[in-house]
């Protein structure tokens, strides 16, 4: 199945080139891959990996090593940060 | 003591600066800056008056911590009754000119009255006075700036001053200090310019020596800088790459105002983001952000310093604006950008450059043109009433716009009566995304409905820095909840509203609170200030402080239905993200948040409220 993995931030060094204008990085991946897999297939770092949205949606911590990726599914990945 | 005891009040009818003891009575239920301003203007002003007449005051004012060790010491605030809103005004500056008052043994300057003649405020130390400024009225901040160094032969001097739009009476001018940091938001600038004040220039060599507990004092503050360096978001995100990282992160979750608040994403915020500025341009191979910035004693340095591309439409001809100067944060760059539709990330840094040179509110001017391009589009406003063809997405439109409003020209002198009063003017009120008369900053309340209640319930009119619930909402700082839920909200927007009314009032940046809870705060204070700071003492001044801006304002006029939002957010759902269709539900959570909050079903502080908290 398609789903886009999005990196942004300091993450964004985990993008291959192609991907650094967008910051979106479509990719096929096999069903049942869940969001912990694309995290540990990409080796983020752990401590970098703080907020975790699929589709927009908050995946809490204890929930991302379980949560299947569906269909053209967006998992979107931000290191700590804030502003305001 | 960290205060001077000293207040400066300048009455610019008579042409008297006279000093006078602070209020310690006060300074200990209120503390400083916001709070403690608050209680002078409060008491010393009709609620009822007219924002733009001489009745008016208008106050400078540091905190405790203002020019001390403590990590991002440098802030002041401008209170006053702001144009914008007929409410209570605080802006919140950082910079160096706040911690060089103090320097110059200052806590406060009270400017009552209307000068004959423009002037400006020179202060060096205990050498105080009124000087002419004809010359410098017409100027813009930058030149303000440095010819006031110039005449004084002083580099160091800290200068904090309008621009023409504070001469000319835009709504929602600014005071801006150090160039780029601005007091933005509810027009202070245009009360400072109504009473022909140009700009207060001080220069301090007083330092602040009157610490209560100096060693302690250094130890905790030592302390907590560690905290601020190690924790991810203070130590590398903000300075890395500022507020503008939130662009992506907003668009994502679908809560980012898109077109006059039509639409809840932006196709183009990838354009406009932080990791945009960090990209080489096409042109010249060069990013557009050039270095992070720190105000005084700041161990965090979120500050964006930013270079315009030279080949740029807007500066081709202009050398002036091609040196690195004051670059996009991200309420400025949603306003500018995602508002009206504008993904040019050039055409973005210089309207924001402009913003800083004649002193306005990116925000509130933003998000007027929101509702002009809106206006256009429906076919109301025309090309001949604005001066030029104007649709959402027209970066031509928003920097002309720009132009006209910092000169006060043509269709520029309706765009500085703020959206409220343009949207009234032309038949479509409804189209005016404001609370109380002042516009929304970059966060949906339909998509994060803490912020609806937030901007509903602000003081100040519409406002994320009052209780900034994306914190808990959207980054989960310091505990995640579920931006598309009323459930829980009151309790979370009061909880940030009280901590923030007294970290506004300490001196020091609400950007630590990423890193630092109350509790880290409260230990700098009981070093620095004698007598009994503990964290009941703090929640409860928090609690008065807000109530006490909630007072000004009914006894200016304000009631229950002023705290709401435009129809468009309680009837049209969100389109497309989390929050399809989801509609604010601010009417649910109001009842719940007066009853929190001790106030009647009119949002009137209760007899026990009052007497609770001592006001």
């Amino acid at each position: 199945m398609r789903v886009t993995l999005k990196l942004y931030a300091s993450l964004s060094d985990h993008l291959p080139d192609e991907a650094k204008r967008t910051n979106e990085w479509p990719m096929e991946v096999a069903d049942g891959t869940t969001v912990g897999d694309l995290i540990d297939r990409h080796q983020l770092p752990k401590r970098l990996v703080h907020l975790v949205l699929v589709n927009g949606h908050y995946i809490p911590p204890a929930s991302r090593e379980a949560h299947p990726l569906v269909e053209n599914d967006v998992l979107a990945i931000w290191p700590p940060v804030a502003g305001g | 003591m960290a205060w001077t005891r000293k207040i400066l009040r300048v009455n610019l009818t008579d042409r008297t600066c006279t000093s006078e003891p602070l209020n310690m009575e006060w300074a200990h239920d209120y503390l400083g800056q916001r709070g403690l301003a608050t209680k002078y203007l409060a008491s010393e002003i009709d609620p009822k008056v007219d924002p733009l007449s001489p009745d008016n005051k208008i106050i400078w004012a540091t905190g405790p911590l203002t020019g001390t060790m403590a990590s991002t010491g440098g802030r002041y605030s401008v209170v006053t009754k702001g144009p914008l809103t007929g409410a209570i005004a605080c802006s919140n500056s950082g910079g160096y000119f706040g911690a060089e008052l103090k320097f110059a043994g200052w806590d406060m300057v009270i400017i009552e009255g209307r000068a004959s003649s423009p002037v400006y405020l020179s202060i060096e130390n205990d050498k105080v006075e009124l000087r002419d400024a004809s010359h410098l009225w017409g100027k813009t901040v930058w030149e303000t700036e440095g010819q006031i160094k110039s005449e004084h032969q002083d580099p160091q001097i800290r200068v904090s001053c309008i621009g023409r739009t504070g001469e000319n009476g835009v709504l929602y001018a600014a005071i801006v200090n150090d160039l780029h940091r601005a007091a933005g938001r509810s027009g202070v600038g245009a009360v400072a310019g109504s009473k022909n004040l140009k700009a207060i220039a001080v220069r301090g060599t007083l330092g602040v020596g009157n610490i209560a507990n100096p060693k302690e004092f250094m130890k905790v503050t030592f302390e907590k800088k560690k905290i601020l360096k190690e924790n991810a978001v203070t130590g590398q995100g903000l300075p890395t790459y500022g507020t503008q990282v939130l662009m992506n992160v907003i668009n994502e979750i679908g809560a980012m105002p898109t077109r006059n608040h039509k639409d809840v994403q932006f196709e183009g915020a990838r354009k406009i983001s932080a990791e945009a500025m960090h990209e080489p341009r096409e042109s010249d191979g060069k990013a557009q952000l050039i270095n992070n910035q720190a105000c005084f004693g700041c161990t965090i340095a979120c500050g964006r310093i930013s270079k315009i591309d030279a080949t740029h439409y807007t500066v081709v001809n202009s050398p002036k604006y091609w040196g690195a100067s004051g670059g996009l944060e991200y309420e400025a760059a949603w306003a500018l950008g995602c508002a009206n539709g504008v993904d040019d990330l050039d055409a973005l840094q210089y309207a924001t450059m402009l913003c800083n040179e004649d002193g306005f509110d990116p925000i509130s001017f933003g998000a007027t043109i929101g509702a002009v391009m809106e206006l256009y589009e429906m076919g109301v406003l025309t090309k001949e009433e604005i001066g030029i063809e104007a649709p959402f997405g027209s970066a031509k439109a928003l920097t002309y716009l720009t132009e006209i409003t910092a000169r006060g020209e043509g269709f520029g002198k309706i765009i500085g009566l703020g959206s409220k009063r343009l949207c009234e003017k032309y038949g479509h009120p409804e189209l005016s995304m404001s609370v109380k008369g002042q516009e929304f900053p970059a966060y949906d309340a339909r998509a994060v409905q803490g912020m609806g209640l937030t901007y509903a319930t602000s003081n100040r009119g519409a406002c994320h820095l009052r209780s900034y619930t994306i914190s808990s909402e959207v980054l989960g700082i310091p505990v995640k909840t579920d931006p598309l839920t009323t459930e829980g909200k009151p309790a979370l927007v009061k909880a940030f509203q009280d901590a923030t009314a007294v970290v506004d009032s300490t001196g020091l940046c609400v950007f630590t609170t990423f890193a630092w809870a109350l509790s880290d705060i409260q230990p700098q204070l009981q070093a620095a200030c004698e007598g009994d700071w503990s964290m009941e003492k703090l929640d409860l001044m928090g609690e008065r402080i807000w109530n006490m801006e909630r007072q000004f304002n009914n006894a200016a006029g304000f009631t229950r239905k002023d705290d709401d939002l435009p129809a468009r957010l309680k009837t049209e759902a969100a389109k497309v993200g989390p929050a399809k269709g989801l509609v604010s539900g601010i009417d649910k959570m109001i009842p719940e948040y007066y009853d929190l909050r001790g106030w009647d079903t009119e949002g009137r502080p209760t007899a026990e409220t009052v007497a609770r908290l001592g006001l």
